[in-house]
């Protein structure tokens, strides 16, 4: 079973597991997961859903759409080139049986 | 039961829950209470007519609802949860509410958030098994059920839900035929350019449109739907039959209290109703465009959840008008259409990038001003035309209608301050 943990700006950390195929939005706010929103249900539009993904878990990423890297401009914290990404769009499954990210300050 | 006068919310859908959870944002610490007629735990409406219905993916399961907030979220920011518990009746002068289970509680102010339910069809037959409208969880999951095992889908309207349907349905493998009275789709709220683009891509995609068409009689057997007829007389089988033919505001409490009522609970730009105690948001109120001072009703998150916000700083001792910029999402296939802005229908209409594409907008004036914009797979257009409204930066026709205009370096410039 997948894992994604979560780590908070306040040094907390959620670990849950998930059926393959959740998002690590949904599994966030599906968890009751603070500091993640997903108020367009997943759609790419909204950038309430933005992590920051721990380096070691970049390489295993789908590529950013050009829909994903615009709604990364207007995230509400601030945008980290290298790591910033929505998490709705990363969904857990064979190609990614764990994940790490970091919750942002806001949405 | 509490007894102290606190924050009581009808309604826990998209802006009921979001009003509750930016009431302590803004950090009130009084009671609320959350009355909800739906039993689940408040979930996205959006997904239901797009992913939820859709193919399962690589991994095979079952679609699932997805939470607006999860349970816990309850207990962490205490907000007193009555799931499955309307609300029947309201005293304004008492200022307390009457739940169906008999409790009345007392508030210091009364939010409705009460949304809408679907018009429904009177014609005959419209009771059948296998005729489906989309609202709630319960209608999506019983639609989803029928659709695994469906041949041949009639589709009444050819309005967001209606064709979000129609989309899933094709991806399904399911014959599909859209009936809809006027003369193009989704053609209340979009351009004719725009139109015309999406009936291209669903006809592509299979789906059959039947233009200038209502119906008028739903046929059965065994008390299941085999077809709908037309108002031309024309028999189209079907054994799955989806009606989505508009919404109609939850007003009734509110009009039994003698608030005012139109098209919706009528309030201000506060959001206040003809009461000074109850306030309304989302899809069941009528509020002031502050742009135009005309009353409007708009059924969709970004204004559930914005007027939500903004209503929680209001109710907090931070009176603050709403005024945010409209948008609004369909995803339908491949195509994912995005409107900023409120956009009057005899708007006129400029073409950006090029719709042979898949990747382009209409941008839409009223005399020379910028009203907004349509995009369909064009993020950087959509998020531009929102910035620009946000703004109210200036923007002309020809300026759109430039490919070499730099149209998001535009919409990050300050605007010009007022003399
Ligand atoms: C299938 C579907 C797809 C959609 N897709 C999109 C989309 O892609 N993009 C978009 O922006 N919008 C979309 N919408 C619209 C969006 O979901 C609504 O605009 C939004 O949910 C409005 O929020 P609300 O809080 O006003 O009402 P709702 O979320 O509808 O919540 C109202 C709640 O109040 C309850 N209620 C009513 N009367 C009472 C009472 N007397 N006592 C207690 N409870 C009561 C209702 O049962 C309901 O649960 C879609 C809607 C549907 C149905
Ligand atoms: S949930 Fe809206 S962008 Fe991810």
């Amino acid at each position: 079973m997948p894992t994604i943990t979560y780590h908070h700006l306040d040094g907390s950390v959620d670990e849950i597991d998930v059926v393959p195929g959740t998002s690590v939005m949904r599994g966030a706010v599906a968890g009751g997961i603070a500091g993640i929103v997903g108020e367009c249900g997943g759609q790419a539009i909204c950038a309430t859903c933005h992590v920051y993904v721990r380096p070691e878990y970049l390489a295993a990423l789908p590529p950013l759409s050009e829909d994903e890297e615009e709604m990364l401009e207007e995230t509400a914290a601030p945008r980290d080139p290298e790591r910033s990404r929505l998490g709705c769009q990363l969904k857990t499954g064979p190609r990614l049986e764990k994940i790490v990210v970091d919750v942002p300050a806001e949405q | 039961m509490s007894t102290a006068r606190g924050i009581v919310i009808v309604g826990s859908g998209q802006g009921g829950v979001q009003l509750a959870d930016s009431l302590r944002g803004e950090g009130y610490t009084g009671p609320i209470d959350l009355f909800g007629t739906e039993v689940h735990l408040p979930y996205q409406r959006p997904p239901l007519s797009k992913d939820f219905l859709g193919v399962p993916d690589e991994t095979g399961q079952d679609a699932t609802a997805l939470p607006i907030r999860a349970e816990k979220f309850f207990v962490e920011r205490d907000v007193t949860f009555h799931p499955g518990v309307g609300v029947e009746t309201i005293d304004p002068a008492a200022a307390t509410i009457t739940a169906v289970d008999g409790q009345v509680l007392p508030y210091r102010d009364l939010v409705l958030a009460t949304g809408a339910r679907n018009r429904a069809l009177r014609i005959p037959g419209a009771e059948l098994a296998g005729v489906h409208s989309l609202r709630t969880l319960d209608d999506a999951a019983a639609l989803r059920a029928d659709l695994l095992t469906a041949r041949r889908a009639l589709v009444v309207g050819a309005g967001f839900i209606g064709l979000e349907f129609a989309a899933s349905a094709r991806a399904h493998g399911v014959e599909v035929t859209v009936l809809e009275m006027a003369p193009r789709m989704m053609g209340r709220v979009l351009s004719p350019e725009m139109s015309d683009h999406f009936h291209g891509q669903h006809t592509a995609a299979g789906v059959r449109t039947v233009f200038g068409e209502g119906i008028t009689e739903i046929l059965g057997e065994d008390g299941r739907v085999v077809a709908g007829v037309g108002s031309s007389g024309t028999r189209y089988p079907a054994d799955l039959v989806v009606v989505g033919v508009g919404v109609l505001p939850n007003i009734e409490i509110a009009q039994q209290a003698g608030l005012a009522v139109g098209n919706g609970i009528v309030v201000d730009e506060y959001l206040r109703s003809s009461d000074p105690h109850v306030w309304a948001l989302g899809d069941c109120c009528a509020y002031p465009d502050a742009r135009t001072g005309a009353l409007i009703r708009l059924e969709s998150v970004q204004n559930a959840v914005d007027q939500a916000k903004i209503l929680a700083r209001t109710l907090t001792g931070t009176p603050t008008p709403y005024a945010a910029t409209p948008w609004f999402w369909s995803h339908q296939g491949g195509n994912r259409l995005q409107i900023a802005g409120l956009i009057p229908t005899d708007a006129r209409s400029v073409l950006r990038g090029d719709p042979a594409s898949g990747s382009f907008s209409v941008f839409r004036f009223v005399g020379d001003d910028f009203a907004g914009a349509e995009s369909v797979n064009n993020a950087a257009d959509h998020l531009a035309a929102r910035r620009i409204l946000d703004r109210s930066l200036p923007l002309t026709p020809e300026q759109v209608a430039d490919p070499t205009f730099d149209l998001k370096g535009h919409s990050r410039t300050s605007p010009v301050p007022a003399a």
